[in-house]
């Protein structure tokens, strides 16, 4: 639809990518000896350590479901992982993400399998570069499958964007920062389900689309990388669940 | 102070530690004085001025070091500020969890803090710019990612790794005011100095112990040297005591093992 009209206009992004392209992206699951579930990512600059700890028991008790177990994320910075330095007590933004992100993967979990238990998902963000919370997303689903949390699908995340007119694919800092708008999305490719959509900014419903779309197939190329991750420590041969 | 995980160590695994330590040796088959392999990479974020990781067998701590503008402390109103904090991260272990800094990772962040304050590791009156107003921030953030013991040991190797590693921009004074200039320097660092950290379990002293060492321990004593093997901070926690002649051992060990530890910076 636009193609042509991106064409013309596309001068080369800050970091001379493609409008549609992603971000290099390396994930390694099993990381942490302590976790029971773990992977690193590294999405663009953005470094990222996810730990999975569970099923264990809930604390405090009263919290815990009688019928499923309680998914809980924490999004956290390091200090050193923006420019200046931040305090490392939690902030509002933080407690959002923590939220957001745990309602991106809960639909992915089977939670019904453990009443009572607690899963807890924990990001540490080493280094932040743009689309922390997606990175994260996409570190959390593999660290989930590392804790051998039988899971529907990985739930794959980027960002979709717009700047200077253009609609761009997994924003980086400086566009996250100087964009008109900014989509982060996360999709469960095996399900065709969007489970994490926000967006601020301003986009007419057409360049909505657009952006969603484009989104979608970033997660697709995501999900491979996710899957060749599992696949590196697990030694798993082709899966005979695929699409 | 009693360690983070008390209760995971069962009475059997640790009656078995006392009795493999009492013999000489030690449940991971090292020697009571031999470290775990320690791995020490430079470098490896890019948004913090300084960064280094380091591995003690499976302990790993990250440090970053962030330099910024700030206000001078009123009693020095003309020298730089250097400042060491420690987080333990809840993906490090089971036991630790989110919320404010637990009681032991404050004793990590001032004893780590305590060696390079002490040691004089910055020319903190260099780091001044406006007396009073305006002075260079250093701060060293330990990241705690995985707990395996000796978490002291390890964050003081990788405290003075990544303020060696650190470039920070240049402010420059002009009039009453500063201004952020594009030029970068090497933070000057004038000593080095190396934590090495023992337990004692029954009558023997271990280095570099692991978590369940850590647990079962009687009592634990750090010494820091610096290069020229002046002892610049000790910190001693644990029910036991120690005699006067372990002590001495200890300092004639801390000088062993603070060389091996040192081949790594």
């Amino acid at each position: 639809m636009s193609k042509r009209k991106k064409k013309k206009k596309t001068t080369k992004r800050y970091d001379g990518r493609k409008p549609d392209e992603l971000r290099p992206i390396k994930i390694e699951s099993g990381v942490l000896p302590n976790a029971d579930g773990s992977a690193y990512i590294e999405m663009g600059r953005n470094k990222i350590v996810v730990g999975v700890f569970g099923p264990r028991e809930m604390h405090p008790r009263r919290l815990s479901k009688p019928n499923r177990a309680t998914l809980r994320c924490r999004y956290h910075m390091a200090p050193f992982s923006v420019d200046p330095r931040r305090s490392p007590a939690p902030s509002r933004r933080d407690n959002e993400i923590s939220m957001v992100m745990r309602y991106a993967l809960e639909p992915a979990v089977f939670l019904e399998r453990y009443p009572r238990a607690a899963i807890d998902v924990y990001a540490e963000i080493l280094e932040a570069d743009g689309g922390t919370r997606t990175a994260c997303v996409n570190a959390a689903s593999v660290a989930l499958v590392d804790a051998g949390i039988p899971m529907r699908g990985l739930v794959s995340s980027c960002a979709v964007g717009k700047i200077d007119g253009n609609i761009i694919l997994d924003l980086g800092d400086y566009e996250d920062k100087e964009g008109q708008a900014d989509l982060p999305v996360a999709y469960m490719p095996k399900m065709e389900k969007v489970t994490l959509l926000q967006m601020d900014g301003i986009l007419t419903v057409q360049e909505f689309e657009e952006c969603l779309n484009l989104a979608i197939d970033g997660c697709n190329q995501i999900y491979e990388i996710q899957r060749e991750a599992l696949k590196k420590k697990y030694g798993l041969e082709e899966q005979e669940s695929d699409e | 102070m009693m360690s983070s995980n008390v209760g995971i160590v069962s009475r059997l695994k640790k009656r078995k530690i006392n009795e493999v330590v009492a013999t000489g040796k030690r449940m991971d088959g090292r020697g009571l004085e031999d470290h775990r392999e320690i791995v020490v990479k430079t470098g490896v974020l890019e948004k913090a001025e300084g960064s280094a990781e380091v591995r003690f067998g499976d302990t790993w701590v990250l440090a970053g070091v962030k330099v910024g503008l700030g206000h001078p402390f009123e009693d020095t109103p003309d020298k730089g500020v250097l400042m060491c904090n420690a987080e333990y991260t809840p993906v490090a272990h089971p036991t630790f969890e989110p919320g404010p800094p637990r009681e032991d990772s404050i004793e990590l962040a001032r004893v780590v803090d305590r060696g390079l304050r002490s040691a004089k590791v910055l020319e903190l009156d260099k780091l001044n710019l406006i007396t009073g107003k305006h002075v260079y921030m250093v701060f060293v953030d330990l990241y705690v990612l995985n707990y395996g013991g000796n978490l002291i040991d390890c964050s003081a190797l990788a405290a003075i790794a990544a303020l060696k590693n650190t470039k920070m921009r240049i402010y420059k004074v002009k009039g009453d005011q500063v201004e952020l200039t594009k030029r970068t320097k090497a933070l000057k660092i004038t000593k080095e100095p190396v934590a090495v950290t023992m337990v004692k379990i029954g009558d023997s002293i271990l280095v570099d112990p692991t978590a369940d060492e850590e647990e079962v321990r009687d009592a634990r004593l750090t010494i820091t040297l610096d290069e020229d093997g002046n002892i610049c901070t000790i910190q001693k926690t644990g029910t036991e005591g120690f005699t006067t002649d372990e002590l001495k051992k200890a300092v004639e060990l801390t000088t062993r093992k603070a060389a091996e530890y040192r081949k790594h910076l």
